[in-house]
């Protein structure tokens, strides 16, 4: 299995993408914060930058990866090799190196720039979104055997997690605007990553606004330890679903 | 004429020459205060020497100094008002007042002032009183460092820390007030001026003003009051150089202007507040170098005010700018900067050549929709900011910086 992890990781280290999407995050973060004057605003922008380019980045790269590696992958399951030690080398290949890049280009600035507890639930997040699409993109690319198919769904789904559901959400709220929806919003949350991630950043971030009547509720469910360690479980069982169910799905698959 | 002033003269000199200093402790002749105050003739000065004194309620009816050395202690034992005045130009210096009785009729106080002028109140210690220092038709009276704390839980069951009813001129001058009801609340009171107070961790508000007017406040601290700083129903204040702290909650101001005309609001500082300022129905309210920084709402200006001015002001790492409930806009927003602001300077005078508008969309729709805020700084969110910009349809029209500052003051 470390093997095939490392193949996978060299593999895609060699690969001119993803040195580009590490460069690319580099110069954003290291610009974001050197040109704005106060770093509130800084933090502002990298913000939108862990919530929409990195689950994007994450989500089609994988599902390419693993769509160009189809016949790599018929030759490890003609060796006498498990394909669940297939499928999940290669996931954690990806996802290693995936949170990897995210560490150094995004990291790293925020580490230098931001070491506060905004930065560090900043860098916690992105790390799992980062590794939560990988997850995601390889329950796709096992799903559709198409590749082209398989990116459209990919890239659909992006837009579900980022915006869709987003609209969805603000949509049944005004419908049901006379109803109490303040707790029932604190559980839908947890059917969207991004969402669950923003919401623990703004709690870092925008306190003093959060404070107000709603806002304190959120903030009672997940300011709190106990909050905290169930949001961290849902993120954490957004990467083990998709992985345990592609994993199923790759088990039987016809190559 | 002139025999008639040297007489009086006389007469005042002869008054100073026989003021007697009555000393009053475990060791002298006189062992109770209560002793020492028949004894007192007006002019006189009672001096009470360390250590703890159980008398009920101390009734001052002379005009005398009646001063602690090393802060003797003053217990009501739960029961009494420890000090009352009941005379003019009274001066009560350096007691250490403890365990007012508290009653829900009667309004017990460590030092209350009953319908006199003058009275001087300095460097008193009050703790686990009732009310602190209360101040009922008391006329230029001087409040002046004084330490109050209480350790109230409920509002039903606490006073307030510096009280005053139906009062002129007082001044109330770099106390510290923790852990009351209202740290200073002022009701009918006039030409009064309050400086240099530190208010902090009181249960509802850090200053309450009601129906007073013409008074000043300069130089407070207002920290992490329960509901921040409350004026009400006032007219002709000033506001200035004071210091609005970290007040959270729903329904927490740093400020709340409530019915106020002719306001003058100058050199503050709003902290960390749920909201900064929170206006319903002021009128002609003149802001001028504030700063407005990491606050939830920075403003929130509802329908109902008008002729609201506010200039030269700083708007910085604010989640929501400014607030409001409806569309008509009587106010005036102008020459503020607004770190939000995304404008350009063509002719480098400095000012923005595109108006700013600083009530987003989405902080209507939160008005609205309180539970929207879980959608906020979303895509969703910053996109639908994004349309209301380059169309305005929901944001009031008029609610606008016509020449927003490229760069912060320096405040």
């Amino acid at each position: 299995m470390k093997k095939i992890i490392k193949y996978v990781i060299i593999d895609i280290l060699r690969n001119k993408i993803m040195l580009g999407y590490t460069l690319f995050l580099l110069v954003i973060s290291l610009s974001i914060f050197n040109l704005e004057d106060n770093s509130a605003k800084g933090l502002l922008s990298l913000l939108n930058i862990i919530l929409i380019i990195v689950p994007l980045v994450s989500l089609l790269f994988s599902a390419i990866y693993v769509y160009n590696s189809s016949e790599f992958l018929e030759l490890l399951v003609s060796q006498p090799l498990k394909r669940k030690t297939i499928w999940l080398s290669l996931f954690s290949g990806l996802a290693t190196s995936m949170a990897f890049a995210f560490l150094i280009g995004a990291g790293v600035p925020i580490l230098l720039y931001e070491a506060t507890p905004t930065g560090f639930m900043m860098l916690g997040a992105g790390l799992l979104l980062s590794v939560i699409f990988v997850a995601i993109a390889m329950l796709a690319a096992v799903m559709a055997r198409d590749k082209a198919k398989g990116i459209g769904v990919v890239i659909l789904l992006w837009l579900y997690f980022s915006i869709i559901f987003d609209g969805l959400v603000l949509f049944v709220l005004f419908q049901f605007a006379d109803y109490p929806l303040e707790n029932i919003m604190v559980g839908v949350t947890a059917f969207n990553p991004i969402d669950l991630s923003r919401i623990l950043i703004l709690l870092k971030m925008d306190v003093s606004a959060l404070m107000g009547y709603t806002g304190a509720i959120f903030k009672d469910f997940f300011g709190t330890r106990l909050g905290l360690i169930v949001s961290f479980f849902v993120l954490v069982s957004w990467v083990v679903i998709p992985t345990w169910l592609s994993l199923r799905k790759f088990k039987h698959k016809d190559l | 004429m002139k025999k008639v002033i040297y007489i009086s003269l006389l007469i005042l000199l002869a008054n100073a020459v026989f003021a007697k200093i009555i000393r009053v402790g475990k060791q002298r002749a006189v062992k109770t205060i209560q002793a020492g105050l028949v004894l007192a003739l007006d002019g006189d000065t009672v001096l009470v020497d360390a250590g703890t004194y159980h008398e009920k309620n101390i009734l001052i009816k002379k005009s005398i100094s009646f001063i602690g050395v090393n802060h003797p202690v003053l217990d009501g034992d739960n029961k009494f008002e420890v000090i009352s005045i009941r005379a003019n130009g009274v001066l009560v210096d350096g007691f250490h007042i403890i365990n007012t009785g508290i009653s829900s009729i009667e309004d017990y106080a460590g030092i209350k002032v009953y319908s006199s002028r003058d009275a001087v109140i300095r460097n008193n210690i009050l703790n686990k009183t009732f009310f602190g220092i209360y101040i009922e038709y008391g006329v230029n009276c001087l409040v002046e460092n004084n330490t109050l704390t209480a350790n109230s839980k409920v509002e039903q069951e606490s006073g307030n820390g510096i009280h005053a009813w139906k009062s002129d001129s007082l001044r109330i001058l770099g106390n510290t007030i923790t852990g009351h009801r209202d740290g200073i609340y002022f009701e009918f009171v006039k030409n009064s001026v309050i400086w240099r107070n530190v208010s902090e961790k009181n249960l509802r508000y850090g200053l309450h003003f009601m129906f007073s007017n013409n008074d000043a406040y300069y130089c407070n601290l207002f920290r992490n009051n329960g509901a921040g700083v409350a004026v009400m129903f006032s007219k002709e204040l000033k506001m200035v150089n004071n210091i609005f702290e970290e007040n959270w909650g729903d329904g927490a101001y740093g400020l709340l202007l409530k019915e106020i005309s002719d306001g003058f609001i100058e050199n503050n500082k709003f902290y960390k507040n749920t909201s900064g300022i929170f206006m319903e129905g002021a009128n002609r309210i003149y802001m001028d170098k504030n700063v407005f920084e990491a606050n939830g709402w920075a403003m929130q200006i509802q329908a109902s005010c008008a002729d609201v001015t506010l200039v030269h002001s700083n708007f910085m790492g604010n989640t929501f700018d400014v607030g409001t409930n409806g569309s008509l806009v009587l106010n005036t927003f102008n020459n503020n900067y607004w770190d939000k602001y995304e404008g350009y300077d063509l002719n480098k005078d400095k000012l923005g050549d595109v108006p700013y508008r600083p009530v987003s969309l989405y902080s209507m729709i939160i008005q609205q929709n309180p539970p929207a805020m879980i959608l906020f700084r979303s895509l969703m969110s910053s996109l639908l900011d994004k349309t209301e910009k380059l169309l305005p349809s929901l944001t009031p029209e008029n609610l606008k910086d016509e020449h927003p500052l490229m760069k912060p003051l320096p405040l």
